[in-house]
């Protein structure tokens, strides 16, 4: 078993659908990517092109690698305006 | 300069006498200003929309507005910017967002104003959900890639 860090994570709009659940907190294994995140929460049901990420409040891509207590949110492109 | 979401239905043209008499002032500086208004359509994609749903991600969407406006006020050199914007349920005809912005000359504020609007809609974390005759549907992206663009320089 290797280390694990604790990581909040927020759903919103078509993404919450797809997950069932708007948000959960999980323990992961520590230097996990965004991608390697969504793929163990999905098992890959949407292709990350049309999925944007956000970590503590800010857009990064999928290849971020997670730090102990981030918060990272999942969600489609905008719509707003 | 102020950002607002808000939760209800609003009059832009009383929030802006407000943000207009108690911020700016009547600032003698100001020559031009900038007004945008969205609002909702009773259609979309060729059906009929009752009414809508808007979510935000609460504390990014602030954050993104927040940069989005400090960005135009250096770039187009304004005097202000307000930007106000819906969520919740909404009804054709509602206010959706109000972009305004001041400058001392025309062309920065009109500028500023499309600007901001431009990277409003590609940043700030804001989902629309329409109602139709056939139920609902989540709002797929429109805007494309703009040189109006805050980021783009």
């Amino acid at each position: 078993m290797g280390k694990v860090m604790k990581i909040y994570i927020k759903y919103f709009a078509s993404i919450r659908d797809l997950i069932g659940k708007d948000s959960e907190n999980l323990d992961v294994d520590i230097n996990s990517s965004a991608r390697e995140l969504w793929q163990l929460l999905t098992h890959e049901i949407e292709s990350p092109e049309n999925v944007l990420v956000a970590v503590n409040h800010k857009y990064v891509d999928f290849e971020y690698v997670l730090k102990d207590g981030d918060e990272i949110a999942f969600f489609p492109p905008v719509t707003g305006g | 300069m102020k950002i607002e979401i808000i939760n209800e239905k609003f009059d832009p043209w009383e929030s802006l006498v407000e943000y207009k008499r108690n911020e700016l002032q009547n600032n003698p500086k100001i020559g031009a200003s900038s007004v945008f208004l969205g609002t909702m359509r009773d259609f979309n994609d060729d059906d009929d929309i009752d009414s809508m749903e808007l979510e935000h991600y609460p504390g990014m969407t602030e954050k993104y507005l927040n940069d989005i406006v400090t960005k135009a006020i250096k770039k187009f050199n304004i005097i202000d910017g307000l930007v106000i914007h819906r969520v919740g349920l909404l009804f054709p005809t509602d206010p959706i967002v109000l972009v305004a912005t001041w400058s001392e000359h025309r062309d920065n504020a009109f500028n500023a104003t499309r600007g901001i609007m431009e990277s409003l809609k590609t940043q700030a974390p804001f989902w629309k959900k329409e109602s139709t005759d056939n139920g609902f549907r989540w709002v797929k992206p429109t805007t494309k890639e703009s040189t109006e663009n805050i980021n783009e320089t």
